[in-house]
């Protein structure tokens, strides 16, 4: 691949997994789908299977179990792409999936209802009224289209962001299932320059979708060229169960060459075993099947090996992210999927606490340092999740941008060249010649492009904590920098031509 | 060049934070043009006034470097590169100021106490004071309190800054002082103490002068007391 992409950074892969677990995990696999079978529920879905040599055994009147042969599987497996290329609006955002190349990206995700607004209010010691601390608020919100498009703004702002998928539901009274979608890709696409990724709620507005994805890249053959929106399906419900409307949406999105991710969510000690061995094997099953079926309906179809195993809390059986299973089982799945040679779309930085703070950072690390250290693609979830994935919290979102910076620079390959070494001798001999042995003013460049970490930037000097006072005004100052607004005829193109869109959301323009 | 030029050049390479012509500067695009030592020989050459070097290229460089660090524009390692281009200038100038009948803003003995080998805020705090003027005299590191005070008896400085980094060595302080009490200098030099386990309540504790927790604080210190 040539031309511009965004670079994210390259990592040597940390495996937790020897070559004979990943082998014992595969025929494990192999042997859930060939003995166990998928029921699946969706007609079509059948009927490709059976062509292709699957057994198909009636369960009821509404499904069937198909039992697909290792060979089948295996057929199906070569001829998946192992680089997928994801477009942009601008083409520098433009993402390189290479199955082979551990290059990590970081997006959003998971389309919270709620949408958590940070306040910063003054409180008054009850013991002492002359002390006071300045401390924030976090109110509840709903979300909606305003809000959607303020978070597509800020992640477009946010360098550590590589693309969107977005991490607000829209829940205006004026937003139907029919209007759905076709206003959440507008909305994404037009405030931000960087990929955007989605589930689809209604097939039925998938040619709309496409029509307005094209008409912002420029037409059918650069949108071709340039696929500036890429789908997600959860055609697999755990456990191994194929349901009817999201195997239909994988069928079309694979049909037409779009690419799309096949991901399956688990939850160990529910939906999955607990186990790491039983997990990921009931989860490489179910990805296996859906990416099976991609490639039956159009071999070649560019997929991303959709991994999103959890594990449940036994007090309420809610997911929990900031569970130690949880990185086993990502990385686990991450491998499986570069065994596969197909591009892994993995999970991290979901915080299980319902505000930011010490809880949701620690929880946030914890599987963003892992997960990305293993090398998978594309890793979604990344920013400002909390309370599981139903609360979005913006300034959750500016932290973690912060934070992912720095793991990103962490594994950043180290600078080992010739000149990096001449560099530094020289630096070494100066120094040795000087009175004081100091090198700081050595670090002055290094500091200045940028090479050099300099510190914290929510740290505050009166070593107060401050840090979400200090990430949301930062966040206001990110949000009042110029929108990347689509052109005035590109809207009204749009407008013309996609239906459904609220007239409201056109800009105000003199 | 003419004068004007000059000082204007001195003024710009100190704020650049270059001691020399190999040397980058804060802003990009410096390296290979003539930077503090070069400029400073030029001056000194063509006889230029060294209170005017002194005054319309250092000090006034140095006032903008520390307007820099307190708007957050620049940072330590800026400050001491500017500093050190600083320090570079005075050793050039050291002569011709005492010729021209300039005085240093007062010698500045400094020392990490005997037993203590920690030198990094010891040397920070040396080219600071430096950079702001004063005659650094540097003893180096795990000096003996009798070399301290002998020193301290023969050179006569206004100010005697004492570093420690342990709690076991920091008790040299109160010998030092005891020292100078003995030797009849006590009067005379103002004593700095600083380091991480020292404290305001400790420098009160062994009759030191001034507890800095930074060069700054020196530097805010030795200027308060003015030069003898």
């Amino acid at each position: 691949m040539t031309g511009d992409f965004r670079p994210g950074v390259i990592v040597r892969p940390y495996e937790r997994l020897t070559k004979e677990e990943v082998g014992a995990i595969d025929e494990a696999s192999l042997s859930i789908l060939k003995e166990t079978g998928i029921i699946c529920f969706n007609e079509e879905a059948l009927s490709l299977f059976r062509e292709k040599g699957c057994t198909v055994e009636p369960v009821d009147e509404r499904s069937s179990k198909v039992k697909i042969p290792s060979k089948t599987m295996k057929d199906a497996l070569s001829t998946v792409p192992s680089v997928v290329k994801l477009g942009a609006r601008d083409p520098r955002n433009t993402l390189i999936l290479d199955s082979k190349v551990p290059r990590i990206y970081f997006g959003s995700g998971s389309e919270t209802n709620v949408w958590l607004d940070t306040k910063i209010e003054t409180f008054v010691s009850a013991t002492n009224g002359e002390r006071k601390r300045d401390l924030p608020v976090f109110v509840e919100e709903r979300g909606n289209v305003e809000r959607l498009a303020t978070s597509a703004k800020l992640a477009e702002e946010l360098d550590s962001l590589d693309f969107f998928i977005r991490p607000v539901n829209i829940q205006d009274e004026d937003i139907t299932e029919m209007n759905h979608d076709v206003n959440k890709f507008y909305i994404s696409l037009g405030n931000m320059t960087k990929h955007v990724q989605a589930g689809l709620t209604n097939l039925d507005q998938l040619d709309n979708v496409i029509r307005l994805a094209e008409i912002v890249a420029g037409g059918k053959e650069a949108f071709r060229d340039n696929p500036i929106i890429s789908f997600i399906t959860c055609a697999v419900k755990s456990p191994l169960q194929m349901v009817d409307d999201a195997t239909r949406k994988l069928i079309e999105f694979a049909k037409r060459g779009l690419p799309f991710v096949v991901s399956s969510s688990p939850q160990g000690g529910s939906t999955a075993p607990i186990q790491e061995a039983g997990m990921v094997a009931q989860i490489n099953a179910e990805i296996l099947s859906g990416i099976a079926l991609a490639q039956i309906v159009n071999p070649g179809s560019p997929v991303l090996y959709g991994s999103v195993p959890v594990r449940a809390r036994m007090d309420n059986l809610h997911d929990m992210y900031g569970a130690p299973e949880f990185n086993q089982y990502n990385i686990d799945c991450v491998q499986m999927a570069r065994y596969y040679g197909i591009p892994s779309y993995s999970t991290a930085g979901v915080g299980d606490s319902s505000t930011p703070g010490v809880q949701a950072t620690i929880e946030k690390f914890f599987t963003h340092i892992p997960v990305a250290m293993s090398g998978a693609q594309y890793i979604h979830y990344s920013f400002g999740l909390l309370d599981r994935t139903n609360t979005f919290c913006p300034v959750q979102a500016v932290l973690d941008n912060q934070h992912i910076g720095m793991i990103k620079r962490f594994l950043a390959g180290p600078r080992m060249g010739p000149d990096d070494f001449n560099e530094s001798l020289a630096q070494i001999n100066k120094v040795m010649g000087s009175g004081q042995k100091l090198y700081a003013r050595f670090v002055r460049k290094g500091l200045r492009t940028g090479q050099v970490y300099s510190h914290y930037p929510f740290e505050s000097r009166d070593g107060e904590d401050r840090v979400i006072e200090m990430a949301l005004d930062h966040m206001n100052g990110l949000l009042s920098r110029p929108g990347k607004d689509l052109s005035p005829g590109i809207e009204d193109e749009i407008f013309a031509q996609v239906p459904g869109l609220l007239p409201r959301l056109k800009k105000q323009r003199k | 060049m003419n004068e004007k030029e000059l000082i204007e050049k001195i003024r710009e390479s100190v704020i650049q934070g270059r001691i020399n012509s190999e040397d980058e500067g804060f802003d990009d695009g410096y390296e290979g043009q003539p930077a503090t030592v070069e400029l400073i020989e030029e001056a000194v050459g063509n006889n230029v006034d060294v209170r005017g070097i002194v005054i319309g290229g250092l000090t006034s460089g140095m006032d903008v470097v520390g307007k820099n660090f307190e708007t957050g524009k620049y940072l330590i390692p800026d400050m001491l590169a500017s500093a050190e281009a600083v320090g570079a200038a005075m050793d050039i100038l050291a002569p011709h100021l005492e010729r021209a009948g300039v005085e240093s803003k007062g010698k500045f003995v400094i020392a990490t106490v005997k037993g203590d080998l920690h030198d990094i805020g010891k040397n920070i705090v040396s080219i600071m004071l430096k950079g702001a003027g004063y005659d650094v005299i540097d003893l180096g590191t795990d000096v003996p309190a009798e070399k301290i005070a002998a020193t301290a008896a023969e050179q006569k400085p206004r100010f005697l800054g004492l570093s420690a980094l342990l709690t076991t060595t920091m008790r040299e302080m109160e010998g030092i002082i005891h020292l100078l009490k003995n030797n009849g200098v006590r009067g005379d030099v103002k004593v700095l103490i600083g380091g991480a386990p020292t404290s305001r309540e400790f420098a009160e504790k062994i009759g030191a002068d001034a507890h800095c927790a930074d060069a700054f604080q020196a530097i805010e210190f030795t200027n308060s007391v003015g030069v003898a």
